[in-house]
């Protein structure tokens, strides 16, 4: 009993990262029908950046925090400038190709910097952890959880309330009209790689204190960050929120009751169910077919 | 036609040379390699460059052929041409289990489901320890022999990779000089069309599909018993990678091309020698570069913007 | 129902039904008629009336929500596009669909996929008995393009051909296919007066062969010239199905043209 209630708060847990990771991809392609396979990279980006910043240079945790995200933010715009905007025929196999190949130049240059040794940080915050019914939460996971629900929750409030959310929002529904209506619609995708790449690098820094860091972490963050993003539907914000939280509590119970090699297939195998399925999400009124 | 077969001749011509001549053990290692990834990125060629479906987990189904034959002839004994039989059959099998809900997705959801794919095997290949030995990695595959000849690395191997290499580059254009080569240009270009015209897109993609499964198994054979010793990260998604960039800088499309591809991505870490850590960096930029600039792949860009510039001059 | 089998004996298509609705667009709404063999049959109607949605559904693109369509006696509705095709129906499309980097002459070719017999493992093996069926297919597109005046451009590449040619293109590749019924959507637009007459005449020549024809048509002129019968869809209702004169003398459809006219005017 109290091992399932551990897998639970595990699950949520981590869940909450590949949370983050999954509101990150999904609103990018909600905004540019972008598919942004180096997305996990930039998580890494954000927990090497903590590690340089908070772990050795030992700068206050919040200016170390500004600071990662607001580079990691840059490497973001600096990418869809440079990768994605003078793509002349933007067909997807390209763009696969083109941010695969990104994902790949971001993991290298990671291991120059950064070596190829797992580096740790110490949690946020030195308090004990806390002990129910059995299973125990270290407070970094309720940071985690709490990061999660905040980025959430000011993202929605972001795209309902702020006009250039609106106007975010229009452009996702549709391009064309938006255009027509005024909207520049590429301050508007680099917008969503501002918010895409930074809610990475968010997600990157919450789990740093309790992962092993290294330059390859990014894949499987992003993967599973695409994972997620499918099960709640792609472009959804709680859908990819849910979608998180569910695949990190399924591959929590998968690592505890089945075994601990099989935890990152669960997720792969999720995602192919999903994508022969029901390509459009769990949550999906009806089914998608944009492809 | 003539000059096809000119260019066939001199193509064998120069490989036969270079196994008599070239008596360096470590550059004709290379150049086996090569000719093992030339299969490689003749099989996902077909697939990427004449279908036009991208793939991201074709390392698994090299993976699945080395480790069949490792298993089958290592493990269990079986003669290794036997295995190799078994290894093709194994991941043709996969591939349209596989295959044939995955090819129904197209762009990005087919990009993350053969990734995904991929991956799962990769995992597969480091947790069934009992079968694959794990992580570590399977020692003791035998040697390949033929009746009295045993093929240990240098000439004889030489050879015999790149006779296989021949007979799938003449496969290849059999097939693409068929009905089913112009049926596969005609998906590529426009597919509403072709599947107007009857031609049955999905289980053509499947039979793509399924033969590059089949090249990158003997592929993998091929491997396994040359290097004797196989473990999970020679297939992981790195690998697939590997083969992608192959074939973009090959130029999709293009059996010659392929040549092109896995002479440079072979020798490029052999080049790069002292920079190894930078060779990933290096591949992601060759990828993004060439996608950026020359959508069509390296070989046929560089091809199409030569021949401008000589109907200019 | 004998005698309702005898009246449809020559009937070579028959929908009966067909239903089917985009979101809140009704594209097509219990649409029932039928073409009799050897004949050609215009489809009129004003912009987004459902015409294309129509050859969309007989050709299997579309799957209908509600209804039947029988080809040559039997039952096609659930039938996938290529096997449609083997029954004998082929399309051009209204936006010209080449495959732009192969010549004429493989275009046409591609048209007689489903004809040919030889598949993967044929390609593979190419024995004398494949050989000679690719040398066959090749003199069978030949005669083709020449039928349809195409010869002189069999080698060049699809895309370097002007509009009206490309349009001829088309229904040679279709023609290739050996089909039964062939659907021609708005064959005519963006052709000038003196590549109208030509096509009038290919259609002339197509149906002497004993092809029937369905066409979509804007031009009233030439849907009257070669038209043996017209049907006319409005917003996805078919409100008329009679001969020419019948429709030109037929005040609800010159009502929903003469409304789409006004509405143009505007
Ligand atoms: N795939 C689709 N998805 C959604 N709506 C569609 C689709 N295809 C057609 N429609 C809608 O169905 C209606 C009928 O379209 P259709 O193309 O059949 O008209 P049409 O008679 O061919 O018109 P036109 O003369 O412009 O070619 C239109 O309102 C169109 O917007
Ligand atoms: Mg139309």
């Amino acid at each position: 009993m109290e091992d399932l209630l551990q897998y639970l708060f595990s699950g949520i847990s981590i869940g909450s990262v590949y949370a983050v990771v999954a509101i990150g991809l999904s609103m990018l392609y909600r905004s540019t029908e972008l598919i942004n396979f180096a997305h996990g990279e930039f998580a890494m980006f954000g927990a090497m950046g903590l590690v340089t910043l908070w772990g050795q240079l030992k700068l206050p945790l919040p200016l170390a925090f500004v600071l990662t995200v607001a580079g990691v933010s840059m490497v973001g715009i600096l990418f869809e400038r440079f990768a994605i905007r003078p793509v002349k025929d933007p067909h997807p196999i390209s763009l696969v190709i083109i941010t695969v190949g990104a994902s790949i130049v971001f993991r290298g240059v990671a291991m120059v910097v950064w070596g190829k040794d797992p580096v740790a940080v110490p949690s946020f915050s030195s308090h004990g952890s806390i002990e129910i019914a059995g299973a125990v939460i270290v407070p970094q996971s309720l940071y985690i959880v709490a990061a999660a629900l905040v980025l959430a929750g000011s993202l929605h409030l972001f795209f309902r309330y702020t006009l250039q959310g609106k106007a975010m929002t229009a452009c996702a529904v549709n391009k064309k009209a938006a255009w027509l209506t005024g909207i520049p619609s590429s301050r508007m995708g680099l917008f969503a790689v501002l918010i895409s790449s930074g809610s990475g690098a968010i997600a990157g820094i919450f789990i740093a204190p309790v992962t092993m860091n290294t330059y390859d972490m990014g894949t499987m963050l992003g993967l599973k960050g695409f994972c997620a993003a499918m099960i709640g539907g792609l472009g959804s914000l709680w859908g990819a929120f849910a979608g998180g939280l569910l695949l990190g509590i399924l591959e929590c119970f998968g690592a505890g009751l089945i075994s601990s090699g099989c935890k990152d297939a669960i997720a792969f195998v999720l995602l192919l169910l999903i994508l022969y399925l029901c390509p459009g999400g769990l949550f999906a009124q009806k089914q998608a077919d944009r492809f | 036609m003539d000059k096809e077969r000119v260019h066939n001749l001199l193509f064998v011509g120069v490989v036969v040379v270079t196994g008599v001549v070239v008596e360096n053990t470590y550059l004709l290692q290379v150049m086996t390699f090569i000719g093992i990834n030339t299969l490689l990125a003749l099989g996902l060629n077909m697939l990427m460059g004449y279908a036009g479906q991208v793939s991201l987990g074709h390392g698994a189904f090299y993976g699945i052929g080395a480790y069949a034959t490792a298993y089958l002839s290592g493990t269990l004994g079986i003669s290794p041409w036997l295995a190799l039989v078994c290894a093709i059959f194994l991941a043709v099998g996969v591939a349209f289990v596989v295959g044939r809900p995955t090819l129904k997705l197209s762009g990005y959801y087919l990009g993350m489901g053969t990734l995904g794919f991929g991956m799962i095997v990769h995992i597969l290949f480091r947790e069934a320890g009992s079968i694959t030995g794990g992580a570590s990695g399977f020692v003791g595959i035998p040697m390949l022999t033929l009746g009295p000849l045993l093929f240990e690395g240098g000439q004889s191997y030489f050879y015999l990779v790149w006779a296989v290499v021949f007979g799938a580059i003449f496969l290849c254009r059999r097939i693409l000089d068929s009905k089913t080569g112009r049926a596969l240009a005609a998906i590529h270009g426009r597919e509403n069309a072709a599947v107007a015209l009857g031609v049955d897109a999905h289980s053509l993609k499947l039979t793509v599909f399924m033969f590059s499964a089949a090249l990158g198994a003997v592929a993998g054979f091929l491997y396994a018993h040359f290097v004797l010793f196989i473990s999970p990260d020679s297939f992981g998604f790195m690998a697939s990678v590997k083969m992608v960039t192959m074939v973009v800088i090959g130029g999709m499309a293009s059996v010659w091309g392929a040549l092109i591809g896995a002479v440079v991505i072979t020798l490029l870490p052999e080049v790069l020698h002292g920079f190894a850590d930078h060779e990933m960096i290096v591949f992601g930029l060759i990828l993004m570069g060439v996608m950026i600039v020359m959508p069509q792949g390296l070989t046929k860009g560089v091809m199409e913007r030569y021949a401008r510039y000589k109907k200019r001059a | 129902m004998h005698g309702i089998r005898k009246e449809h004996e020559n009937l070579l298509l028959q929908v009966t039904g067909l239903t089917k609705q985009f979101g809140g667009v009704r594209a097509q709404d219990n649409v029932s008629f039928g073409v009799e063999q050897g004949s050609v049959l215009g489809l009129i109607g004003p912009n987004g009336a459902g015409k294309t949605t129509l050859f969309n559904m007989i050709t299997g693109v579309c799957v209908p929500d509600k209804g039947e369509i029988l080809f040559d006696g039997r039952s096609i509705t659930s039938l996938p596009v290529h096997k449609r095709v083997t029954a004998g129906i082929a399309r051009t499309f209204q936006n010209v669909e080449l495959f732009p980097g192969m010549t004429v002459l493989e275009n046409v070719l591609v048209g007689m996929h489903v004809r040919l017999k030889s598949g993967f493992w044929g390609a593979v093996i190419r024995s004398p008995r494949v050989v000679k069926e690719e040398q066959q297919a090749r003199k069978k597109a030949l005669a083709i393009l020449e039928f349809t005046g195409l010869l002189s451009y069999a080698d060049r590449l699809a895309c370097d051909l002007p509009v009206g040619r490309q349009k001829t293109a088309e229904i040679a590749r279709a023609l290739a296919t050996d089909p039964k019924l062939i659907l021609l959507d708005e064959p005519a637009a963006g052709l000038n007066r003196i590549e109208s007459m030509a096509l009038g005449e290919l259609i002339c020549k197509i149906k002497a062969r004993g092809i029937t024809l369905m066409l979509v048509e804007h031009d009233m002129g030439l849907a009257m010239e070669v038209c043996d019968k017209i049907l006319v869809l409005d917003r996805g209702e078919a409100i008329a199905l009679a001969t020419p004169q019948q429709i030109t003398n037929d005040q609800k459809v010159m009502d929903a043209y003469l409304g789409e006219e006004f509405q143009c005017l505007n």
